[in-house]
Order: C-alpha cells, then structure tokens, then sequence
C-alpha cells in the first residue's frame, strides 16, 4: 500500500533542511524499495519542530520532527512508515496538547493539505463559503461579514464590512480589492504561512469581497522578502482559472473576479493602505492623508476594498458556517479568533490561532514555554516594531483589541516577541527610532526628522549627556511625532520608545 | 537576490518593456522588470522606462531611489540579506552582524573578494527560527557566526 509521507515546503521548514530531508525521502524509500507518496503540505504551525516530517496512519498523522537529511535513513530504520515510535516520534500530531487546544478557523487547512491541490482544498471543506456567498446578494454577504464582528487584521482593527459596505454603495465602472500581504512587521509570519500553506482560501476569500463590493479585479501586493509565498500564489492562481474559480464566470455563478499579483520592493511602510496603494500605481510608497477613504477614493481613484492577507482569509469559514459560529468565539468587542505568532527567543515559537481574550502570559509561557535560550523572560514586544514593550511581569492582559490598548499597548498584526534578560531596552528604543528613520516615506516632517532627532537624543541619553534633560526632550518628541504624523510609522513608533522608558528605566541609566 | 542576468543593452531593455501587460506599465512594475533582467538599473534605463511610459525621468528617478530592492549597480554573485529586525534581534541577530563585519563585509558593502554582497533586511517572516538571512533568494534560519561559513559555501556551490 502506498503509505502519504508529508513534509512541509513552508519557507520556514525548508530554512532548516525540508527540502533535503524530502529529498534523502525519495531517495531512500526508492533505494528500499517501499512506495511512498510525497506531499509537500504547508507547516502545521508548531516551528520549533520543524522540518516536521507526517505520515498518514489509519489513526491520523503521525509526526517526527525535528528531522534533518542524515536521519532519515534511521526513521526508515525504525519503520516510520507504519506510524511506529521512535527517537523522532510526537505522537499523533492532531493530539499534541499545543495543536489541540488551538481553535484553527483561519488557519484550519494550512499544513494540513497540499497548498496547491485544490481538490485536496475541496475535500477540506474549501469553496462552500463561496457558493454561499454566490447565490446571496451583495447586501446579505456584507451583512453576514459584519454580524460575524470581523474587524481588519492588519493591526487597525476596522470593521472589514464596514469597508465593504462603503463599496458597494459606492457607483464607479471599476472598482478593487487590493491585498495587503506586505507583512513588514517583525515577529509576523502568519500571512506568508497562509499564502504558501492555503492559498486558495485567500483567493476564495478575496472573491467574496469581490463579489459583495462589486469588484472585478482583485490585486495582491506581496513582499520582495517572500519569494516562496510569491511563487505559490501564482501557481495557484493559474490553477483557479484552469479551474473557472477565478475568470469571467466564477464557477459557474455568473459573476466576474480576477486577481493578479504585485511584488512589492523592500519598503515597510508600503504595508500602510495608502501608501500600498501608490506603490501599486507604481510611484514612490509615499502615505495618502485621509480623507478621501480608499473605500471611495483607493486604487487610481477608484472604489477598493483594502484587506489584510488573513482578514481575507477568514471570509471563507465565516460564509461557510455561518456568522453566528465566528461571533460565538471571542472577548468583548474582538470577535472570532486571532492568528497569534510567537516569535523571537522562545522555545516553542509558531502558529497559535485562539479566541480573542487568551492572555499574553499563556501565549509567551504555557504554548511558548519561555525563552529558547533558557534564560529568563526578561521583555515581550506585541504587535510589531511598532507595538509596546511589556515587561515579563506584565503579561496578564487579555489578547484583544481594547484589553491591549488600555493596556498601554496594540495588537498589531498578532506578532508576539520574546526577550530575555540579555536584552537591552535603551538599545531597542534606539533601535524603534533608527527603524522609523530608515523607513519613514518622508511625507510628514514630524516621522522623517523626528526619528532622525530621536536616535541622537537617545544616544545622549545612553552616554549620559544631560540626562534628565534630554529624557524629557525624548517624552516631547515623542509626543509630537504621535500627533503630528499621518500614519502609524511615525504616530506608534514611540509607542516601544515609551514603553522600554516606562518599564525598563534602568537600562536608560546605565 | 541574484539572477541569470542579461548584458544590459538600451534594445534589449526596450524589449523588456515591451514586455509588459498593459497593467504593468507603471514605473515600479517597469523598473522591478529592468532589474529582474539585467541584475540591476542602469542609469540609461531611467530615461528609456520615461519614454516608454509617458512620465518625466524625475518621476522615475524618484520610484528608483525610494525602495530599497532597487539597485543602480550589478550585484555581487552572492547577496546576503540578514535580517535585523527585532525578532531575529532576540536571538543574537546583532552578534551574527558584527561576525558578518569582522569576517565578510559591513552591511551594505560588498565583501573583498567581490564575492558578496552583505545587505540589511526588516523581517523575512522566519521570526521563530532566527537569525535568518535570504541568501541568493533562499530563506536559511537559526543562523549563527559558527554555521555561517557553511551555509555561505553552500550557497556558493549551488548558484
């Protein structure tokens, strides 16, 4: 019998020898003799056991990990093939207690199947969402994304329907969705794993807003920095107008959807919507004050939908099962789940997709297991470069849009990063203002020279030139590029600024 | 990131973008297309891109010098790209930087050997598995100043 052998072609796994170890597969299993079928899933997630190697028994999949290229001769030994234990083994990988206590709703079929199989996508329940939405209204499509409470998961939190809704209403011959898969923030990898692990569900899901705003062409702005993900999303959308999901009859529902991709160039703040959106008429990234809003007035003036990779992504489940289900899981006013990341210095770093509310001291200690190094926790950054520095004593808050604001905090894109106790939070305040000065787009005075000016001060502050004095120049800055900046480049880089100043002081007097 | 590159020539770019679809005539499309062909812009392609699309040689110079990906010089054989974002910060990004330094090039130079060229990155989405750098276009994680050397080599022996 020939026996499912998976291992992931998830960037991430193939960083750390996938590819060879798929390789000394074949080779192995063709030089024993024993029939095999390789499939190259996406990652399960669990990064820190990567390359994850999965074999199908009659009980599930079986998991070995981490493999590399020289053991595979050894698995082959030990009869891997039948799901047996060995020194590699976790066990049924559906019952590692890491995986099994997730509520995977955007992430459910990511790893799980041949990212670009999209009957494989099918028998794993993908395209029902949008058979449902095709033989709705556009009305009642928007209605159900917004009584799921969906809000964008780029980091601003807005309500996705909202957006659509503004669209719809809107007349214009031509109107857009745009992606924005310019996943720039540090700590962030959750857009890239979906693209390269489950593209279809983005291409599914970006077609619903199509269909619900009136849009005919959808674009995908996706980062230099994820060639992987870049490839995968072409190749699968060639599959999905071979298929007649994308084209001028989207399966056979009448409507017209079609997406092309655009690679971005090395530019954070292009992950801004306004500023995506002139790098997508081709000019320089540079941010667009609002009003006018996109949804009236985005890509070449037109009406457009602007959605996150995973916002999008999401779409599809909620038309699937219903509004109610999503809306059912969550805390408050953030509704649904939410694609955590661990990040940074952590033993057990990857995907975590839970309902909004679980805290921060869960996520960082009892999925992530503390730092990789073994040290101390000593600082955790959530949401970003761009998102506040919470000491290892502050990690009881409650995951979600409002709980981290009050906090003093944002959820940003869901990126969680660990620090130990090595670290230097004056260095990373620096480090916040250098970053911001790199990748200012140079609109507002206040982002362009202030980081600039805030590097210095810092420098004054760590060398111990008048102290006192230029700590409160920093607080003013900082105060000023909040205000007076058009975009959160330069209005939330002193949030880590401030947060390192509040929580650390003594590494700033040094 | 490097590429089986064509000897630039102004007929060659103007075939290049010819090339285009027609929603790719805009000036970063046209410029990453340039690059993508000939491993770099070559400062007479600004005027040609201008031509071609109907726009003034700022407004192209200007897409030119705003992102980063864009170069205006060939590449080394090898491009290193290691990423110093936070996450890879966290788990000794910075020490891999300045071994980097010592033992290859400063960020943005190229090494001595003309082998090399070492450049920054912000985040390359393996933030749980840093350091990462994408070398030649091919994401390698849990970097360190002690594997570097092989990883480099590897990467040598397979463009």
């Amino acid at each position: 019998m020939t026996v499912s052998v998976y291992v992931p072609s998830d960037s991430a796994a193939t960083s750390v020898g996938a590819n060879a170890v798929a390789k000394a597969i074949v080779a192995e299993s063709t030089q024993r003799n024993l029939e095999i079928k390789l499939v190259r899933n996406g990652s399960r997630g669990l990064l820190w056991l990567e390359p994850l190697v999965e074999v199908a028994t009659a009980e599930g999949r079986v998991g070995y990990g981490p493999v590399t290229a020289a053991d595979v001769a050894a698995l082959f030994d030990s009869d891997f093939l039948t799901g047996a234990d060995n020194i590699f083994s976790v066990g049924l990988v559906d019952k590692i207690p890491w995986l099994a206590d997730q509520q995977r709703v955007t992430f459910s079929r990511v790893g799980v199947i041949d990212p670009l199989d999209i009957s494989d996508y099918e028998a794993h329940g993908g395209l029902v969402g949008l058979r449902v939405a095709i033989a709705l209204d556009q009305s009642a499509i928007v209605d159900e994304v917004l009584a799921s409470g969906l809000r964008g998961r780029g980091g601003a939190g807005f309500p996705a329907a909202i957006k659509w809704r503004t669209v719809m209403d809107a007349s214009s011959d031509q109107k857009y969705v745009c992606c924005n898969a310019d996943e720039g923030d540090s700590g962030t990898f959750a857009d890239r794993m979906l693209m390269e692990g489950d593209p279809f569900t983005l291409i599914e899901g970006m077609t619903i807003a199509g269909i619900a705003g009136g849009a005919t062409k959808g674009l995908i702005y996706i980062r230099s920095e994820y060639p992987d993900a870049i490839t995968t999303m072409k190749a699968a959308l060639l599959s999905a107008r071979e298929y007649g999901l994308l084209g001028a009859d989207v399966l056979g529902g009448g409507k017209t959807f079609d997406i092309s991709i655009r690679v971005g160039a090395g530019s954070y703040v292009c992950g801004e919507e306004t500023a995506m959106l002139e790098s997508l008429e081709g000019k320089r990234g540079m941010v667009r004050a609002k009003p006018p809003i996109p949804a009236l007035h985005g890509l070449f003036g037109a009406p457009t939908i602007v959605n996150n990779v995973l916002t999008l992504a999401t779409v599809p489940m909620i038309m699937a099962q219903g509004a109610a289900a999503y809306q059912a899981l969550g805390s408050d006013r953030s509704r649904g789940t939410q694609v955590f990341q661990l990040a940074g210095n952590i033993a057990r770093g990857g995907i975590v997709e839970r309902a909004f509310g679980i805290s921060l001291h869960a996520l960082v200690h009892t999925y992530g297991g503390g730092t990789s190094s073994g040290r101390p926790v000593r600082s955790v950054q959530v949401g970003g470069p761009l998102g506040a520095y919470f000491p290892a004593s502050g990690l009881d808050v409650a995951m979600d849009y409002e709980a981290l604001i009050a906090a003093g905090g944002m959820l940003g894109h869901g990126g969680i990063v660990v620090f130990d106790d090595s670290v230097d939070m004056a260095q990373q305040a620096r480090f916040a203002m250098e970053f911001c000065a790199k990748e200012s787009c140079g609109k507002c005075t206040s982002c362009r020279v202030g980081s600039v000016r805030g590097v210095e001060v810092i420098d004054k502050v760590m060398n111990n030139i008048d102290r006192t004095a230029n700590l409160d120049l920093l607080t003013d800055l900082c105060d000023l590029m909040t205000y007076g900046s058009l975009c959160a480049m330069g209005g939330l880089t002193p949030m880590p600024v401030l947060s390192a100043l509040r929580e650390f002081p003594e590494d700033f007097q040094k | 990131m490097a590429y089986a590159v064509a000897p630039w020539s102004p007929s060659a770019g103007q075939h290049l973008l010819e090339m285009l679809s027609p929603e790719e005539r805009l000036i970063l499309p046209a410029l990453q297309s340039i690059q993508h062909g000939f491993g770099f812009v070559p400062k007479d392609a600004v005027a040609l891109v201008a031509t071609a699309l109907n726009v003034s040689v700022a407004d192209v110079h200007g897409v030119l010098t705003y992102y980063h990906d864009l170069r205006t010089t060939p590449p080394a054989p090898v491009t290193v790209a290691v990423c110093v974002a936070e996450a890879c910060q966290a788990t000794g990004a910075r020490e891999l930087v300045s071994h980097l330094h010592r033992t290859l090039a400063a960020v943005g130079e190229r090494s001595v050997d003309g082998e090399v060229d070492l450049v920054e990155v912000f985040c390359l989405g393996n933030c749980a598995l840093g350091p990462a750098a994408l070398i030649n276009g091919r994401l390698v994680g849990r970097l360190s100043p002690a594997t570097f050397a092989d990883v480099l080599d590897d990467a040598r022996a397979t463009r």
